[in-house]
């Protein structure tokens, strides 16, 4: 059955709308800083950023316990935000710094923290899922009731990858949330123009799983979908597939050319349903000036402190290619 | 000591690690209340119940990428393709992530995983059930490939890999599957180390390096050549990553000759590596060039005679040892 969430969004306290605010703001403002940073050099690989798709990534980690885990995607800078990656460790990682999260292994889109339940961003599509269903696995054979979560983006949905996870997590009961932002394009190629049924939910309902239709720039929707998904899973009901409709505000890549395949005018349409500017509207505008100068801080100092982040040691380049030394 | 077969004492290996380690599980196709299309599982199921024998989807993709993060999380997954080929729709998982997990993790990641299946020509079983592909895993990174020729090996080799935290690439020959061997007893616990390669026979007249069961080839080869009078070494690396280049630099310094048997095919192939390593570190223990014996570059055929024009044989490689000792 697919629910449309947004109609049965539950009443909250100020104090937990100021929370999911404060945390879209940290992925936004990081997101910012890092795109002047590429803009500047100083980011040595690519760099896609997550604005505009704020309340998926933390709508759903609200939810989520420390020891509950996540995958991501190419975007993934939002999600490891969400899971507690801190800006300097993950800004650090950008600029291929020794205290970057994955210690300059990895760049934008390999960035891992398994400190914090972070399992990695990934330059391929459709592998989160089936990664997070094995997760979702061992935490069943540990006895855990622990819950793991793949992100992935509309392209996934029409990767084999999806496909597969989605029948075995079904099949086996797995705790896990399968989370489609689906931001309509798959990079620069329109969803629709793709998909034999573009109704992303009726697609988890092909394989008997519960999926819910969601406005993705909805941090209250989200958060809501999220936590019914969660406590099924951590129940030991199974998976749930939550399908958020969102838009990515700028190029699919910083430095790319974002033109040929959408208009300004859609852009502009959707930078009016920005998800950081609905929540606001219900908050006191001094608390949110409050938050913005708190993080405005927070993501200078990120900055500031990555740039001090010494260059891994070359000597380091064979570690770890193995779990012991590697043999001759 | 007690005789097994290859299956029996692999699988023997298995149950021993599940019963060991309750975050072992086996996935694949037909593996549970069936015992697996090669017997790999049979009575584990009984034993170790649907979790932990888990009948899969036909979806190779699907199911490795689903234990290695199944890996990631702290289960010992053993993923059972029954014929290597099936593997192959798996490649980005295991290129991509499985082999690189714990390098991008800086350490931080584990990828304790076995990939299993056979390979190997015979049976007329055609070009989707025949493949040999040691080069094809140990040209990548972070991957350990493990070839076992021996009841006793695929015991100690099999609960290696199963406690490893490399992610291990475990290759059955066909051709061995049925083959009788001496097993110590179930509590001897023998673990048999990877880069540890084994001379199967000595000899003083050329060396003989065989993968899988280019070793079986080679030990039949070397019957007849001693009816000749010539005395083939022959060594069995038992892993290809990793390599034990010491041992075979080592018989190639008393010999002056080597022959590699491969029944995967030569380009840039595992015999090429040795033949390379060689021609590095041994060059002036050489008498001849190095030599090499694989299965010729094409697909596989189908009828038996066309199956054997394409494979190293006995004959073929006694032949081989003649040319080269005439060089």
């Amino acid at each position: 059955m697919i629910d449309t969430a947004s109609s049965t969004r539950s009443v909250r306290a100020t104090s937990e709308k100021l929370a999911l605010y404060r945390q879209m703001l940290i992925v936004r403002r990081t997101e910012e800083q890092l795109a002047r940073a590429h803009a500047q050099g100083l980011v040595h690989g690519a760099c896609h950023t997550y604005v505009g798709e704020e309340a998926i990534a933390v709508g759903v980690c609200a939810n989520l316990r420390a020891d509950d885990t996540v995958f991501s995607t190419h975007r993934g800078h939002g999600h490891a935000l969400a899971k507690g990656v801190p800006p300097r460790q993950l800004i650090a990682e950008l600029l291929g710094r020794a205290g970057g999260c994955s210690h300059g292994r990895g760049g934008s889109m390999h960035v891992f923290s398994p400190e914090v339940g972070m399992l990695g961003t990934s330059g391929i599509v459709g592998p989160s899922l089936l990664m997070a269903a094995g997760v979702a696995y061992a935490f069943r054979l540990a006895k855990s009731d622990r819950v793991s979560v793949a992100f992935f983006g509309d392209g996934a949905s029409n990767n084999g990858a999806f496909h597969e996870a989605l029948n075995m997590a079904s099949i086996w009961k797995l705790p896990v949330l399968f989370v489609c932002e689906n931001n309509q394009y798959a990079t620069e190629v329109p969803f629709v123009s793709v998909a034999g049924n573009a109704d992303v939910g009726a697609r988890g309902n092909a394989y008997g799983l519960p999926s819910v239709n969601l406005d993705g720039n909805d941090v209250e929707a989200v958060f809501d979908a999220a936590r019914t998904a969660v406590e099924h899973a951590r129940a030991g009901d199974g998976p749930t597939l939550l399908a958020c409709t969102t838009y990515r505000t700028r190029a699919h890549s910083e430095g790319m050319r974002d033109a040929g395949y959408r208009t300004r005018e859609e852009v502009e349409a959707w930078r009016a349903r920005d998800p950081l500017k609905r929540l606001a509207d219900s908050l006191e505008p001094n608390e949110v000036e409050s938050v913005e100068r708190e993080i405005q801080a927070l993501v200078d100092d990120a900055l500031e402190w990555a740039k001090s982040s010494p260059y891994p040691d070359p000597a380091s380049v064979l570690d770890h290619v193995y779990d012991e030394a590697p043999h001759a | 000591m007690r005789e097994l077969t290859f299956t029996e004492a692999a699988r023997e290996g298995l149950a021993e690690e599940m019963e060991r380690d309750p975050m072992v599980f086996v996935v694949g196709e037909g593996i549970g209340a069936r015992g697996g299309n090669f017997a790999t599982t049979v009575g584990l199921f009984e034993r170790f119940g649907p979790e932990r024998l888990r009948d899969t989807p036909i979806a190779e993709r699907g199911f490795t990428g689903l234990c290695t993060g199944a890996a990631m999380a702290g289960a010992r997954p053993v993923v059972d393709y029954m014929f290597f080929d099936f593997a192959l729709d798996a490649l980005g998982e295991i290129i991509n992530q499985t082999s690189k997990i714990q390098y991008m993790s800086d350490g931080r990641l584990r990828m304790p995983i076995v990939l299993r299946g056979c390979v190997g020509i015979g049976s007329s079983a055609a070009t989707h059930h025949s493949g040999s592909y040691y080069s094809l895993f140990a040209h990548i990174p972070g991957l350990r490939v493990v070839a076992p020729t021996t009841p006793r090996d695929a015991k100690g080799l099999l609960k290696t890999a199963i406690r490893s935290d490399d992610p291990v690439v475990f290759m059955e020959h066909r051709s061995m599957l049925a083959l009788r061997g001496p097993v110590p007893d179930a509590d001897a616990d023998e673990l048999i180390g990877f880069g540890e390669a084994c001379v199967r026979r000595s000899g003083k007249d050329v060396t003989i390096v065989g993968i899988a069961n280019g070793v079986t080839l080679a030990l039949a080869a070397s019957e007849t050549l001693a009816g000749e009078g010539v005395e083939a070494e022959v060594i069995d690396p038992r892993s290809l990553a990793p390599l034990d280049i010491d041992t075979i630099l080592g018989s190639v310094a008393r010999t002056g000759r080597l022959l590699i048997v491969d029944e995967d095919y030569a380009p840039c192939g595992v015999g090429a590596e040795i033949a390379a390593q060689v021609a590095d570190r041994g060059f002036n223990d050489l008498d001849a060039p190095i030599r090499r014996l694989n299965t010729r570059h094409a697909p596989i055929p189908y009828s038996p005679p066309l199956e054997q024009a394409l494979i190293p044989t006995a004959p073929t490689i006694a032949q081989a040892v003649r040319d080269l000792l005439a060089e």
